[in-house]
């Protein structure tokens, strides 16, 4: 199975990159040579067995080693002047970005 | 005495806490070293901010109050958020970016009272194995400059090879602390995944990022890594709530008695990964692989008759799924990236487009500036792979051979308790010569990546030089926190064979 120019279009929609002619051919030439590699794993015998999404997975998850969450309570200072500092575009202590609601 | 970009980690912090030397006058010898920035290998140094942390430590050593490595210079990856220091992860989207808190790593480091020299170059976002992929320029190979140091924690490696630094942090998602560590002839280790923490470790695939330490010696990783490791729960879900250990504890433990059972350790060599299971995988991938290198193989193989000539017993063992470790670890890691770097908009933090129209396109054109070449192909591969349509081919198919590969591993520690084999299957290459085909990189990282997607504890360890007297590194795998086991193997090795650990390339300034 090969990607086609279309695809490498919609994929890049959903990724929010632009890619310009030249860059969208070489992307659809490299993403197609690792999919010849991934192909390989269609044919595997995986009936009954559980995906794993983690190694906590693996290591039988329980006790120490179990994923967890932590109660929903606020644990950092607020901080925004530094939090906002490498910040491209900022008013007010406000994240400005291009008009969305006319 | 040596001169001190000479010493090891222990010999420096012995020096420092006997007070024989100074941490400011360690600090400025290695700033001395840095000038010109040799083999690009740095990407922040800030001279002023390296004595302040020196000077704070002499004064905790003139008080008393000195933590186990008061004074010692690190180095950190650029992928570990700093305060102190510019944070890119080799990335133009995060050019002049500065954290507002330090990575924890980082945090725990500078607590045991290491001294941070900077940051240290690498693939963007930790996506690579030359160290080509970072934007501002690769990183060459102390050994021979016109080769790569290997990746993406390429300039940790060439920085420690060069003495440059006597320890580097490195972080490992799929070989990239063992790899380089193997190209540049030290010793790097990657603890269990959720040893240590990933809070202010800027992600690139969360299930299978982990940091760790390279140095030239086990012995130094061991000291390292105590001092990273250990709960962080409230920060890191994914952070195991075990307190670190003394992992220096079994180094001078023999190998006759260095087994799970007491008895003598067993070291499993999985069939084929020496040679023959190359020709296998050579002929399922059409022989993109390029063969592996017979003297990788014997220095490998020496290396585990040493490990048999002090008491341990060879075992063959099965690791049947290792040539799909390739496919489903790219998928995994591009499907998880291509989530994780979402977060790069152009809004909150890092480079936005000077020119745009509606917030759409303003998206689009930041990160189509900033983002590089190969971070585009994972975030592209990856966002296909999780789209309607190919979830279940893909992404999940991947995670269920995932499990497989995780399983291979224990049905493999029933029987041994330590598995040895080599990092990569070949020396270091030559700067540009894999950089246009993304896929013989891919291919090369055939050994690192099945533990990686197990989470298991894996190490690096020079055991001599190979082709075009590059350095060979023999990979060590353990079971889940078995990393002093790992390091008690690696430490009898380079007790009887100090010659690998200590060579230095040629002409050093």
């Amino acid at each position: 199975m090969s990607l086609t120019p279309a695809d490498i279009s919609r994929i890049a929609k959903l990724a929010r990159l632009e890619l310009a002619p030249a860059e969208h051919e070489q992307m659809l030439d490299k993403i197609n040579a690792f999919f010849s590699i991934v192909e390989q794993i269609k044919g595997v015998n995986t009936d009954g067995v559980e995906p794993m999404a983690h190694p906590v997975d693996a290591m039988q998850g329980s006790g120490p080693m179990a994923l967890r969450l932590r109660p929903d309570l606020a644990s950092e200072p607020n901080d925004r002047e530094a939090n906002q500092h490498s910040a491209p575009a900022v008013e007010r202590g406000l994240f400005l970005v291009p008009k969305v609601i006319e | 005495m040596r001169d001190l970009h000479h010493l090891s980690v222990a010999e420096l912090a012995a020096l420092l806490r006997t007070k024989q030397v100074s941490a400011v006058e360690v600090a400025t010898r290695f700033l001395a070293r840095l000038g010109g920035n040799p083999h690009n290998a740095f990407l922040d140094i800030n001279s002023e901010v390296t004595l302040e942390q020196a000077r704070a430590s002499d004064a905790k050593l003139a008080a008393g109050t000195a933590g186990p490595l008061e004074g010692v210079p690190i180095a950190h990856k650029d992928v570990f958020v700093t305060k102190d220091f510019v944070t890119t992860a080799g990335s133009k989207i995060l050019t002049g970016y500065r954290s507002p808190f330090d990575a924890t790593v980082v945090r725990k480091l500078r607590e045991a009272g290491m001294v941070s020299l900077g940051k240290l170059n690498c693939d963007e976002f930790a996506m690579g194995s030359s160290n080509e992929n970072s934007a501002f320029g690769a990183v060459s190979n102390p050994w021979e400059t016109s080769h790569v140091p290997g990746g993406s924690s390429g300039g940790s490696a060439a920085a420690v090879a060069a003495r440059l630094t006597p320890a580097a942090t490195g972080t490992d998602t799929g070989g990239s602390i063992r790899q380089p560590a193997a190209f540049c002839g030290i010793t790097g280790i990657k603890p269990t995944y959720g040893r240590a923490s990933r809070y202010g470790m800027v992600a690139y695939a969360s299930s299978l990022d982990q940091a760790g330490p390279m140095a030239r010696s086990a012995e130094d990783c061991a000291l390292l890594l105590s001092a990273m490791c250990g709960p962080d729960v409230d920060r890191d879900s994914t952070s195991m709530d075990v307190a670190t250990d003394d992992f220096s504890r079994d180094l001078l433990r023999p190998l006759a008695r260095a087994g799970k059972d007491g008895g003598a350790l067993k070291i499993g060599v999985p069939r084929g990964w020496l040679s023959e299971l190359r020709d296998d995988v050579s002929a399922q991938f059409n022989d993109q692989l390029q063969r592996g290198s017979p003297l990788v193989d014997m220095k490998i193989m020496s290396g585990v008759q040493e490990l048999m000539r002090q008491g341990a017993e060879l075992i063959d063992i099965d690791l049947p799924n290792t040539a799909l470790a390739i496919p489903v670890y790219y998928i995994v890691a591009c499907a998880e990236a291509s989530s994780n770097l979402s977060r790069f908009d152009g809004v909150k933090f890092g480079h936005r487009a000077a020119q745009y129209g509606d917030l759409l396109d303003m998206y689009q054109k930041t990160r189509s500036e900033g983002f590089g070449d190969e971070v585009k192909r994972r975030i592209m591969t990856g966002a296909y792979v999780l789209s309607h349509g190919y979830y279940d081919a893909y992404y999940l198919q991947a995670q269920k051979i995932r499990r497989m590969i995780a399983d291979d591993f224990q049905r493999a520690f029933a029987q041994c308790d330590v598995i040895a084999g080599p990092v990569a299957p070949t020396t270091a290459w030559k700067l540009g010569e894999k950089a246009d085909d993304p896929v013989a990189n891919y291919l090369a990282d055939i050994f690192t990546l099945p533990a990686s997607l197990a989470g298991l504890p894996c190490m690096s360890v020079p055991v001599g030089l190979g082709e075009g007297n590059m350095p060979v590194g023999m990979q060590l795998i353990g079971n889940y926190l078995d990393e002093a086991r790992l390091l008690n193997v690696a430490h009898q090795f380079q007790m009887a064979h100090p010659e690998c650990h200590t060579a230095q390339p040629e002409n050093l300034p």
